[in-house]
């Protein structure tokens, strides 16, 4: 069986739908990825998995146990991180460690291997109070509580927000570095440049999961030719191409905006463009990103 | 066990971390004994006193040296006219004056003015003040009353000097437990939900009931070891009389701090976040301790519907038990009607608390 198992998770708070039917499956050992606006449905679909909130209807198994009648058995093989720092912040670094392993019922010492490439980072800083470290930090030193008892199946939910890019780049690594150690892993990022580290990944909105695939399918699925456009007057500009005929989409994309057309309207649209005054005006054809996936599904899921 | 000596050592640790904690739990106590027992009393300390006569004759003299004498009066000025008076009473130099009617001998009155700004002192010193000339008209002038009066002789049984520190010793202890236990514990049980860390530890194979049990326990601690600073300093400092056995109050007090460490575990039940558990216990646990459970005003005294409700306060059965045990001099065996309703309401409260206490989260 494969390490999670869901079949039509479904949970709404009051008229809200947080999940619906949503199902899917990871295998043992794959870095899966659920990418994901706020308010997806990510943080629900966490917590009913780490058997913290129970669904309205369908099942769900983790290592192969049910999360309403087995949940003392999941408990044991887990390790979970919930999205907000949620450790003790008077503690120390070491107390927080420890604290955790005695919880699993285990000492730093017997799992120390597993958690020895991170917690090296966070070792000069042992007798630091854990609120005192930096953002990237307290992930880490999270992460080392989540790993302390050799879990089977690793939760973690946006590890990544509020953190530098460099330490996000560390993170990752280190996620690497787990998955080759077997460890199953589901994480949830709201960061699209982030999916490409996973094996897997489900593109999730609105409590619905869009697409579901590797992010290199999921890129070569895009068929539409994306534009980025730039100049002097950005804001402007993003008005001029939505209402101009023949574009699809357009959305700012970093300091770009990227938009969908062929390329017989965007020869006419480099007229009309130079018309209207812009400098410094460059349109360039690009590659699709995730994040462009995401909107061209987003489009195609909810108009 | 070792989870649950982990979890303990993690609770006195946020507890010795956090110096406003501390503060509360271990400073409080004392300063809440040291200015119940001392500054807020309604006893009778010293009376300034002013003496009006128009005509001095033998009896005043007696009586006034009678007043010079006890140590409970200072004689501020004698004046032949009333007129002084409301200048001294007003500018605080005098708190009660004796007026004393013109024809003493054959007919003797006393007028009493005292300053009432603070009711209850002035009632226990017009109190005090005539029950002393009552005294010493009986003895100088031995039955020349014909008049049937009937004279009531007052022993003020337990409490003779009626200091109010007996009374308000056992009140701080109904508070102080409440205080530490109740809001201490739910706040900090609240405060892990808040923080997130609850998230954690309920997906984590500890069962739900050590996490419970392992708040309690250095409160638990900490109240014990403030049951005993409160003793010491009521006994030392203050001269309460612990006279129905300190064993039995101890076990009366340990049944009320469970109680109150179980009521902490329920509120922690019922809400999401610290400032809710502050203003609930606040709310729901001070005031009515303060006003309903006896410790300031009396119950006797309260409408009806207020005695009712003060019935549901753990505290004013405490008090109560406490008060009797500490100053009547009776044993536990005595109370034994307050002991097992306090008894009761802990079972009563751990089991709904256990209950309410969720394997999961919301």
């Amino acid at each position: 069986m494969d390490a999670i198992v869901t079949d039509r998770l479904t949970l709404s708070y009051g008229s809200v739908n947080a999940l619906k039917e949503v199902t899917f499956a990871v295998h043992r050992g794959e870095l899966y990825g659920i990418i994901g606006a706020d308010g997806a449905g990510k943080t629900t679909l966490f917590r009913i998995l780490a058997t913290l909130v129970l669904p309205d209807s369908g099942q769900a198994w983790v290592d192969g146990y049910d999360v309403k009648a087995q949940y003392r058995e999941i408990r044991r093989r887990i390790g979970y991180m919930p999205g907000r720092f949620s450790l003790y912040q008077d503690l120390s670094v070491k107390e927080n460690l420890s604290f955790y392993a005695s919880v699993f019922g285990t000492t730093i010492k017997e799992n120390y291997e597993l958690i020895a490439p991170i917690y090296s980072h966070l070792e000069p800083f042992a007798r630091r109070k854990a609120g005192n470290l930096s953002g990237g930090m307290k992930q880490k030193l999270a992460l080392c509580c989540a790993l302390i008892h050799k879990p089977s199946v690793l939760f973690l939910d946006e590890p990544t927000t509020g953190v530098d890019p460099v330490s996000r780049q560390e993170f990752w690594d280190m996620l690497g570095d787990l998955r080759s150690r077997g460890i199953t892993i589901l994480v949830s990022t709201p960061y699209m440049d982030e999916a490409n580290r996973c094996d897997r990944i489900a593109l999730m909105r609105e409590g619905e999961f869009m697409q579901v695939d590797t992010p290199q399918h999921i890129i070569a699925s895009y068929r539409d030719e994306l534009w980025a456009a730039e100049s002097d007057n950005m804001f402007r500009l993003l008005g001029d191409i939505r209402h101009f005929e023949g574009v699809k989409r357009c959305y700012t994309f970093g300091v770009e905006h990227h938009f969908t057309a062929d390329a017989t309207v965007v020869e006419r649209l480099r007229t009309y463009l130079a018309a209207r005054g812009y400098k410094e005006l460059t349109i360039r054809r690009v590659a699709a990103t995730i994040e462009d996936c995401y909107m061209q599904l987003e489009d195609k899921y909810h108009g | 066990m070792d989870v649950f000596a982990a979890f303990v050592r993690k609770e006195f640790l946020h507890i010795f971390r956090d110096k406003r904690t501390m503060l509360i739990l271990l400073v409080m106590p004392v300063v809440m004994i040291v200015i119940f027992g001392f500054a807020l009393s309604n006893e009778i300390n010293n009376i300034n006193l002013a003496v009006v006569s128009s005509q001095r004759n033998e009896t005043v003299r007696q009586l006034v040296e009678r007043f010079d004498a006890n140590h409970y009066f200072t004689i501020v000025g004698e004046y032949a006219t009333a007129e002084p008076v409301e200048h001294l009473l007003r500018a605080g130099k005098a708190d009660m004056a004796i007026v004393f009617g013109t024809d003493f001998d054959r007919q003797p009155s006393v007028q009493l003015i005292v300053d009432a700004s603070n009711p209850n002192i002035a009632s226990n010193e017009v109190f005090y003040t005539s029950s002393v000339i009552r005294k010493a008209m009986a003895e100088t002038r031995p039955a020349t009353q014909e008049e049937a009066v009937v004279t009531t002789h007052l022993r003020m049984l337990y409490n003779p000097q009626m200091r109010s520190s007996y009374n308000f010793v056992p009140g701080i202890m109904g508070l102080i437990f409440i205080l530490i236990s109740a809001l201490m514990t739910s706040i900090s049980i609240v405060r892990e939900k808040e923080q997130g860390t609850m998230e954690v530890l309920l997906a984590s194979p500890v069962r739900p009931i050590y996490i419970i049990l392992s708040k309690m326990v250095p409160y638990l601690v900490i109240s014990c070891f403030n049951l005993l600073t409160i003793l010491l300093l009521a006994y030392l400092l203050l001269d309460v009389p612990v006279t129905g056995g300190i064993a039995g109050l101890c076990i009366l007090s340990l049944v009320y701090i469970i109680l109150s460490l179980a009521l902490g575990l329920f509120i922690s039940t019922v809400v999401n976040t610290q400032a809710v558990a502050m203003l609930g216990s606040v709310m729901t646990l001070m005031l009515p301790v303060m006003l309903l459970s006896g410790m300031i005003f009396p119950i006797e005294s309260m409408p009806k519907v207020l005695q009712y409700i003060s019935d549901v306060i753990p505290a004013k059965w405490y008090i109560m038990a406490a008060r009797k045990m500490m100053i009547e001099g009776q044993t536990l065996a005595q109370v034994y009607v307050e002991a097992s309703i306090l008894t009761g309401m802990t079972v009563v409260l751990m089991a709904l608390s256990l209950k309410n206490f969720k394997n999961r989260l919301g």
